[in-house]
């Protein structure tokens, strides 16, 4: 194939943002176009450059771009299944984000910087996808982390978006630190830094520390995918517009690092300690993610816990060894969460608030937006893994291999031995897997439910002017500037059913061994008997439980006074008094704070003050010094000729006195 | 005669009109103090000259000029005094300041208008 | 005669020595004693006159030192200029700048401790130095070195350039003194005739004398 097309791809959105940022000011008609026209077309790259690699086959080409004295650093591009179809996920998510945007952000006046920022995102995950060399992988990576805070700090008028923007940057980057050490210690152990040395040393097992790698790069992979323990700045990133939060926060950003461990996988099957450390991590943020999403009040909140829930499935994929079910995984859940991000913003932008409790105040809610609350159906659905959606399929793949892993029989397909990975890891996968489905698909019913049917309890219908946020709900709802005229500007609705359509069907291309399969690394993605009724009826009984909360909490405040204010919070009957420490993603924020805020705030203060107070007084003193000698001159000079004549004379018989006595 | 001691009554002499010079306050004073001193030097001048035996009596010739400089000297001075008193109102050479540093200088006596008569 | 001359021996003293000192030592050392408490009571008084006449003792006493140094003509010169016209220039300056008659309590300026300092620090140093370079030095002391004739003959012959220079020197002065003491309204006063008493001659007893026209400078008021 022509390697024109591969280098175009994340060539071409670079392009168009540097255009976008250079014409922004002078000739703001041409945002828009500049806006949607450059991802679009590498998005029909990206499909042709899938469509002409074929399955089976990988394409490599590198040319050295700078020596180092250790191992050079090439422009190097790997392409294979699994960077294609990554790619097609990228070119889709992020078309149909440009183009939501230009309705989403019809009056913004820095909507020409904020889409060439997104487009310039997009040029950064094609290059990590694309990259066989992990120096320009971590350009890549470093280049999303740059474009999320400025991204997510868009309505910078807002002290919540300029805190969440500084979170996020700080808490990824305090995972890339130990990821750039890893990197590091890869490219000098393997004696290379491109993708297929790296990964010829490992199989042939020339790593001399896979453990030490493999943790490192953890680091990273914690940080961006939002894990525990760095998980917390993606709740709060939701400060930022609604379309970011489906491009960065669904289906790309948080999506590189389970790209990265999949791309790497040899490395990691070398060192079981990082699979049982992954799967602790996965398990964690699993099950917490979860009960965390049945507490929040905020739609987008749900939605960001979810994604770090979701994302812990992949790891724990990853964990058990699998890397194809970790992909299929991805890239369903990156269809359907955009998809819910998506609507989630029609939702807001017709409701005029985030909070799902005030929501349900307006009864009228989901006539004004009906094709937001049928595509939002269908993502839940998806979401919890109904069948046939896609969230089905990848789920089942996921317990799958995380079952073949516990009976010591992962399914590494080829790219290690199955005795690579701890059987404890595939247990813990397992287990946190099903009590998380169980859980997904009770805050996903819950949110629907209490979003879109709930009772105006005793009040009247015309509840839809006070949508005041809940009192205490923990966010502040984003500014919205797409047209309120309409609640569903067209631009903002079709790219909901252009993503509905994978959302639904993605998944069956699972189920034939040369359709998705054939892509990865083979063997098969159908999920088993067992699994399917495991999880189906997991995310049933959820969903009746869920359902069964929100009829009870219904009643009990039904039979209460109407001055209780709050809605009827399914939630806050489950959960019981974990609703609070849930609310507040059990304090992880608070702990946080004690451990490195405060101190570092406190040393701030104490520089501060050292410097105020001593470093400037030496220098107020050196004035004031000078002052005083000053002062200490003036006083010769005080017009007194007989002074100066003591003065003189006091000096005439020193100097006499010096020279009698020195000869 | 011990040459001792002309010198020495020439610079206990010295000393006295050094302290004359500055420790009083009337600029008058001060320049009878300074008549002090130059009649030290003459004393040392002709001392010398009677020791040296000079052939052209340097030492005394110069005594001689030095009169004659002093007495012109004290006149003008004098004059000055006069002037000052009359711009300033004045003779105290602690009020004399002007030429010092603007913050360190005594204010001096009010400069009433001049004089209209001359002595 | 010349018997009793040998009889008594030679009237020369018999070694130099510093302790036993000739005549002219010892009254040069009784009048400098005079000179020197002179000077000092005339920079410490606080009666500006009495200063000034205390400078007059103080330099007659030199003029008597000159005399003991065989330097007869600068003698007379000290006390026809400085006596004569030095001090009584000081004194009119006293007069003319409004010199308080009696005690003045603030004749010594505020620098006066640190004078006294310099001052005995100059005196002690100028001292040791002198004594200790001229311990063993004597003058012969012959009497004609400084006669009228010889200062005449130096004068005229070695040092007239100096001299003639000094007569210009002592026009300038006079010129300066004259120009510094000029009344700075720029014209002068007309004179005015004095007032006379009509029909009182002058000098009968029992009629006042005609007061003369004052010529003390009239100042309307003092500020002290």
């Amino acid at each position: 194939m022509n390697l024109a097309l591969p280098i175009l791809v994340p060539a071409l959105p670079a392009l168009g943002a540097a255009a976008g940022l250079a014409t922004g000011k002078r000739f703001p008609g041409l945002a828009r176009p500049l806006a949607v026209l450059p991802v679009a077309v590498s998005a029909v790259l990206a499909v042709v450059v899938a469509v002409q690699l074929g399955t089976g086959q990988s394409l490599d080409a590198a040319t050295r771009l700078t020596p180092t004295g250790g191992p050079d650093i090439s422009l190097a591009l790997h392409l294979d299944g699994f960077s294609v179809l990554i790619s097609l996920l990228v070119g889709l998510v992020a078309t149909l984000v440009q183009i939501y945007s230009t309705a989403y952000l019809k009056d913004d006046p820095r909507y020409p910087s904020y889409a060439a920022l997104v487009s310039l995102f997009t040029a950064a995950m094609f290059l990590v996808v694309y990259s066989g060399d992990l120096i320009v992988l971590l350009v890549g990576w470093e280049i999303m982390g740059i474009c999320s805070y400025f991204l997510i700090g868009h309505h910078w008028e807002t002290e919540d978006a300029r805190s969440a923007s500084l979170k996020a940057f700080l808490v990824t980057k305090l995972g890339d630190v130990p990821f750039v050490f890893g990197i590091f210690a890869l490219g000098a152990d393997a004696g290379s830094f491109r993708v297929t040395d790296v990964l010829a040393a490992a199989t042939e097992g020339r790593l001399g520390h896979p453990t030490l790698i493999a943790l490192l790069l953890l680091g990273g992979v914690a940080g961006k995918s939002a894990q525990f323990p760095l998980h917390t700045w993606l709740p709060d990133a939701m400060a930022g517009p609604t379309p970011v939060s489906a491009l960065i926060h669904a289906a790309t950003m948080v999506a590189a690092g389970i790209y990265l461990v999949a791309r790497l996988m040899p490395v990691f099957l070398l060192s079981a300690a990082a699979l049982v450390v992954l799967a602790v991590m996965a398990a964690v943020t699993m099950v917490g993610s979860a009960l965390c999403a049945l507490a929040q009040d905020d739609l987008k909140r749900v939605l960001a816990y979810s994604t770090v829930g979701q994302l812990g499935y992949m790891a724990g994929a990853l964990a058990s060894g699998d890397r194809d079910s970790a992909v299929f995984y991805l890239v369903g859940h990156g269809v359907f969460k955009a998809l819910l991000f998506l609507t989630a913003g029609v939702v807001i932008h017709a409701a005029h608030t985030n909070s799902i409790s005030a929501m349900s105040r307006m009864p009228g809610l989901r006539k004004r937006v009906p094709d937001a609350y049928w595509a939002m159906g269908i993502g839940l659905v998806a979401l919890m893994g109904l069948p046939p959606f896609t969230g089905f399929f990848s789920k089942e793949s996921v317990f799958t291999a995380a079952e073949h892993a516990a009976h010591g029989e992962a399914l590494t397909r080829g790219v290690g031995p199955a005795s690579a990975v701890p059987e404890a890891a595939g247990w813990i996968v397992l287990v946190t897997a099903c009590l998380t489905a169980l859980l997904t698909a009770a805050y996903s019913t819950r949110m629907w439910l209490v979003a879109f049917h709930g009772r105006a309890a005793g009040e009247p219908a015309a509840a839809e002017a006070a949508a005041a946020p809940a009192a205490g709900a923990p966010y502040s709802p984003e500014i919205d500037e797409a047209d309120p005229a309409t609640a569903e500007p067209a631009a903002m609705r079709w790219p909901l059913w252009v993503l509905a359509v994978p959302a639904m069907g993605f998944g069956l291309l699972g189920l034939r061994d040369d359709w998705l399969p054939s892509l990865l690394d083979g063997g098969s993605l159908r999920p088993t008997v067992t699994t399917s009724v495991l999880g189906t009826g997991l995310a049933l009984a959820g969903i009746l439980i869920a359902y069964a909360a929100w009829r009870t909490a219904g009643a009990r405040q039904a039979a209460r006074p109407a001055a209780e204010g709050a809605p009827a919070d399914p939630g806050r009957l489950l959960l019981g008094p974990v609703y609070r420490f849930a609310q507040h993603g059990f304090g992880v924020d608070r702990l946080y704070s004690a451990l490195f805020v405060r101190p570092t705030a406190a040393a701030a203060r104490l520089v501060n003050f050292l410097d105020r107070e001593v470093v400037e007084t030496y220098v107020r003193g050196a004035g004031t010094g000078a002052n005083a000698l000053g002062w200490l001159v003036r006083r010769a000079q005080n017009g007194n000729a007989q002074a100066y004549l003591n003065a003189l004379l006091a000096g005439a018989v020193l100097l006499a006195v010096l020279v009698a006595v020195g000869s | 005669m011990h040459l001792v001691y002309p010198a020495v009554l020439a610079a206990l002499l010295f000393s006295v009109g050094v302290y004359g010079v500055l420790a009083r306050r009337n600029v008058v004073l001060v320049l009878m103090s300074v008549e002090l001193m130059l009649n030290a030097v003459n004393l040392n001048l002709v001392a010398f000259d009677a020791w040296l035996r000079d052939a052209v009596h340097a030492g005394q010739a110069l005594t001689l000029f030095t009169i004659t400089v002093a007495a012109a000297e004290i006149g003008l001075g004098l004059a000055i005094v006069l002037l000052v008193f009359r711009t300033r109102r004045t003779a105290d050479v602690d009020r004399l300041t002007v030429l010092g540093d603007p913050s360190e200088a005594a204010p001096d006596a009010a400069a009433a208008e001049p004089e209209g008569q001359a002595a | 005669m010349s018997t009793l001359l040998a009889a008594a021996g030679s009237l020369e003293p018999a070694s130099r020595s510093f302790l036993s000192p000739t005549g002219a030592e010892v009254v040069f050392l009784l009048v400098g004693l005079a000179v020197l408490g002179s000077a000092v009571v005339s920079v410490t008084t606080k009666q500006l006159v009495h200063a000034a006449l205390w400078l007059v003792v103080a330099l007659g006493g030199l003029a008597v030192e000159f005399l003991l140094l065989t330097a007869e003509f600068i003698a007379w010169v000290q006390v026809l200029i400085y006596l004569g016209s030095v001090v009584v220039l000081v004194l009119f300056g006293l007069m003319l700048t409004r010199a308080p008659i009696g005690r003045s309590p603030d004749a010594d300026s505020g620098n006066r401790w640190a004078a006294l300092l310099v001052a005995l620090a100059a005196a002690g140093t100028l001292v040791t130095l002198v004594a200790d370079a001229f311990r063993t030095s004597w003058i012969d002391l012959t009497a004609g070195g400084g006669s009228t004739r010889a200062t005449g003959e130096y004068l005229f012959r070695h040092w007239v350039l100096p001299f003639e220079a000094l007569s210009v020197l002592l026009l300038a002065a006079l010129v300066g003194a004259i120009v510094l003491s000029r009344s700075t309204s720029g014209t002068l006063p007309r004179p005015r005739a004095g007032k006379l008493r009509a029909g009182k001659p002058v000098g009968r007893p029992g009629a006042p004398a005609a007061p003369a026209p004052s010529t003390a400078p009239t100042a309307p008021a003092q500020e002290r």
